[in-house]
């Protein structure tokens, strides 16, 4: 017996919001089946991973810090993915927002003012547009691909990055460690809720996702953006500039990174180091696609993900399970969002594929599902 | 200055509190039923290298005084590490052991805000009442790995896969090449930077690129067996990190630099038991057995080991310092005279090559 794939004539919409949640159950039974071979108590660990890191105030805070960057990165890069642009560097522009916002913090390090925060935040973000500038630019000028040269770029910025706080950056008494030296008081973001490291950062992720919102549901640029990414030829004839569509989400999840990264250093670490982000740049791209390419959607999956990250490591201290568990988990959420979105696309028809083929409806092909 | 004032007001603050609860911790002080000790680690425990050692260390904390131990593996350095460490003392750990240099100012941050926990960190340099440091002195390890290398090595070029250039990194390899030059003056040692403390594939495809360029001994400070693996396929030989290697490498591996860290940490989780902890700093060699080795692999003809276990012996009874004069930089200036041996500030702040060293730090 063969199995094939059929394209949907008409894909449910409902569906397509629900399958995170369906995705969701599955990887909960999964992960009951899993932990039962293990040898753990099912409801124990559940509890060690998605409960028992919310039992406390301080908990909630390290929620939103964590999901503090991937939410600002992932709700721009959405937009992007929505043109069809594929920005796959937002770590590198991340890591250009650390370095321009964290110089700034360096440069003013005796200055004690109130505006050094204020334009760490606007170098940050101007870091970060100019590293995607780059790609932008190869792109409209040489059709070059922004999925090579943004990811490419981002191994340029970590170097630099690590070039900058090994040598001209280093902490003057740092005894040659690479480190910069902790950032001044004016240059730290203030904690919003006091006893915990909640920081200012996460009121900007909140703003970015009702301010994405609103641009995608309200402007013409959204519109725009909306029917350049669906069908091109489309935008083109509706006199839609691609060239300038391209620049403009590029741009903008180059900024978000850059200030997701200047959060960073000017937040929970304080200062430069060689390696400022366990790849919150590459995550957001989980994020952004978890939560459907829209805002609120990728406001829920940043959280989601970032409690993921805090269940892995009460999971290891609670009851010593191993880290990899963490990895499984994240594992099995992917894999039955995207089998779930498959099946949205496409049914399953059992029988030969001359059948198949016999409906006319184009089985199998390597045609993306439209997610 | 700024930054150690602030240094000194913190350690002013923690002090202060420190006095008035050593009064109540005096009274609840953790017996062997109820101490928990954490431990937070910067690869998996399966890396068979540095934090494969820690590890074995947790595990002789629990055999030896009952303790109940906790870790945290692959654990990156910034602020996922602050939270990691502040979760341990926030849930009932009385002394915590954070085992990479990068968790240096998240231990100390989250030191601060518990006075009560104990906090220990590896390789280190910043202390506090309730923050130790502690370290072991591996040059000396290389010194005997690299009179080894300097005897066997045919081309007298060895490979050296490098993690980050930090002193500590600086001065194991300095100190290879000092005791590789004294026995071979043209040795030569040529370096490549992972920038990582654990790629097994970056390090494997390192190892290959030496080898390559006429290296036939590869040497490493990262902490995956990969570099021997590929030493052990490609018929040269190597040395073993942190651990020994031997099963990965059966032929390749000449010995293996051991890091034995089980004594220390078993005495410090005794010392909170007895509540005769305090904060300090600890840099012990192969005279304590911090540092060990790896029994010698056959290739190591007898009159390689006994010039190897005569290093060992002039490190242990002081008649021998791997950082003796004339010490030549890279740019041929003499940096000590005959006889002169460099003390341990310049050794903790090394940031420059010694003659022989080929490639470029970054200043």
């Amino acid at each position: 017996m063969i199995v094939s794939l059929v394209k949907r004539p008409e894909q449910s919409q409902s569906m397509v919001y629900v399958s995170p949640l369906i995705a969701l159950v599955f990887t909960l039974i999964a992960g009951i089946i899993m932990f039962m071979i293990m040898g753990v108590d099912p409801s124990e660990a559940l509890y060690a991973f998605f409960v028992e890191p919310l039992t406390s105030s301080y908990g909630w805070a390290e929620l939103g810090v964590k999901a503090t960057p991937l939410i600002l990165i992932g709700v721009a890069l959405s937009i992007g993915f929505r043109a069809g642009v594929w920005n796959i560097g937002a770590e590198g522009q991340l890591t250009l927002g650390a370095i321009c916002g964290g110089g700034i913090a360096l440069w003013l390090y005796d200055v004690d003012s109130f505006f050094v925060l204020p334009l760490m935040i606007i170098f940050g973000v101007l870091g970060g547009m100019f590293w995607a500038a780059i790609p932008a630019f190869l792109k409209t000028r040489f059709n070059a691909n922004e999925i090579l040269t943004s990811l490419m770029l981002t191994y340029v910025a970590t170097l630099l990055l690590s070039l900058l706080v090994h040598g001209p950056w280093r902490d003057p008494d740092g005894f040659n460690f690479p480190e910069s030296r902790i950032f001044s008081d004016s240059a730290t973001l203030p904690v919003i809720w006091s006893g915990t490291s909640l920081h200012l950062g996460w009121v900007f992720a909140l703003a970015a996702v009702a301010g994405i919102w609103v641009l995608m549901s309200r402007t013409i640029i959204g519109f725009q953006i909306k029917v350049v990414g669906q069908a091109p030829d489309a935008g083109r004839h509706a006199g839609f500039s691609v060239n300038k569509m391209v620049w403009f989400v590029l741009l903008l999840g180059g900024g978000m990174a850059g200030l997701a990264g200047l959060f960073e250093v000017s937040g929970p670490i304080g200062q430069l180091l060689p390696s400022i982000s366990p790849g919150y740049g590459f995550t957001a791209i989980i994020v952004a696609f978890v939560g459907r390419l829209h805002p609120i959607g990728v406001l829920f999956a940043g959280l989601l993900i970032a409690l993921s990250y805090l269940g892995g490591e009460s999971a290891q201290i609670t009851m010593n399970m191993p880290l990899a568990v963490t990895g499984v988990f994240q594992g099995m959420l992917l894999f039955f969002l995207l089998a779930c979105d498959v099946l949205i696309g496409y049914r399953i028809q059992w029988g030969s594929s001359a059948a198949a083929s016999a409906t006319g409806s184009g089985a199998v092909s390597n045609e993306v599902p439209n997610g | 200055m700024r930054k150690t004032t602030r240094l000194h007001n913190v350690i002013k603050g923690v002090t202060g509190v420190l006095v008035a609860s050593t009064i109540m911790f005096s009274v609840s002080t953790a017996s062997a039923e109820d101490a928990k000790v954490g431990f937070v680690y910067v690869g998996p425990v399966g890396d068979h290298g540095w934090t494969y050692r820690h590890d074995l260390g947790r595990q002789a904390v629990e055999k030896e005084t009952g303790a109940e131990t906790t870790f945290v593996e692959s654990v990156e350095e910034g602020a996922d590490a602050e939270r990691v460490i502040r979760k341990l003392a926030s849930s009932g750990h009385n002394i915590i052991f954070t085992t990479s240099f990068g968790y240096m100012n998240p231990t100390l941050k989250v030191a601060k805000q518990f006075p009560n926990v104990k906090f220990e960190h590896a390789t280190g340099y910043k202390q506090a009442d309730n923050m130790a440091t502690y370290s072991a002195r591996f040059y000396e390890g290389r010194a005997v790995i690299g009179t080894i290398a300097g005897m066997m090595s045919k081309t007298g070029v060895v490979g050296y896969i490098a993690s980050f250039p930090i002193p500590e990194v600086v001065r194991g390899i300095n100190a290879f090449a000092l005791a590789m030059q004294k026995v071979n003056p043209d040795a030569v040692v040529k370096v490549v930077w992972v920038n990582s403390w654990y790629d097994p594939g970056k390090e494997g495809d390192a190892a290959k690129a030496l080898i390559d360029q006429g290296a036939d001994m590869i040497t490493q400070h990262t902490d995956s067996p990969a570099p021997l693996q590929v030493a052990e396929q490609r018929g040269v030989q190597g040395f073993g990190q942190a651990s020994d290697m031997s099963a990965f490498a059966p032929t390749a591996q000449l010995t293996a630099i051991i890091d034995d860290w089980d004594p220390y940490y078993v005495s410090r989780v005794k010392a909170v038991m007895d509540g005769t902890w305090t904060s300090g700093d600890v840099w012990e060699g192969i005279d304590t057995g911090m540092v060990g080795f790896a029994p010698y692999g056959d290739a190591v003809p007898a009159d390689v080991r006994a010039a190897a276990d005569a290093v060992k012996q002039g490190i242990v009874d002081g008649s021998l310092h791997p950082f003796t004069g004339p010490i030549t930089n890279q740019a041929g200036e003499q940096v000590i005279g005959e006889g002169e041996t460099l003390d341990d500030g310049v050794l903790l702040s090394m940031d420059w090559y010694v003659q022989g060293v080929q490639g470029e730090l970054g200043q």
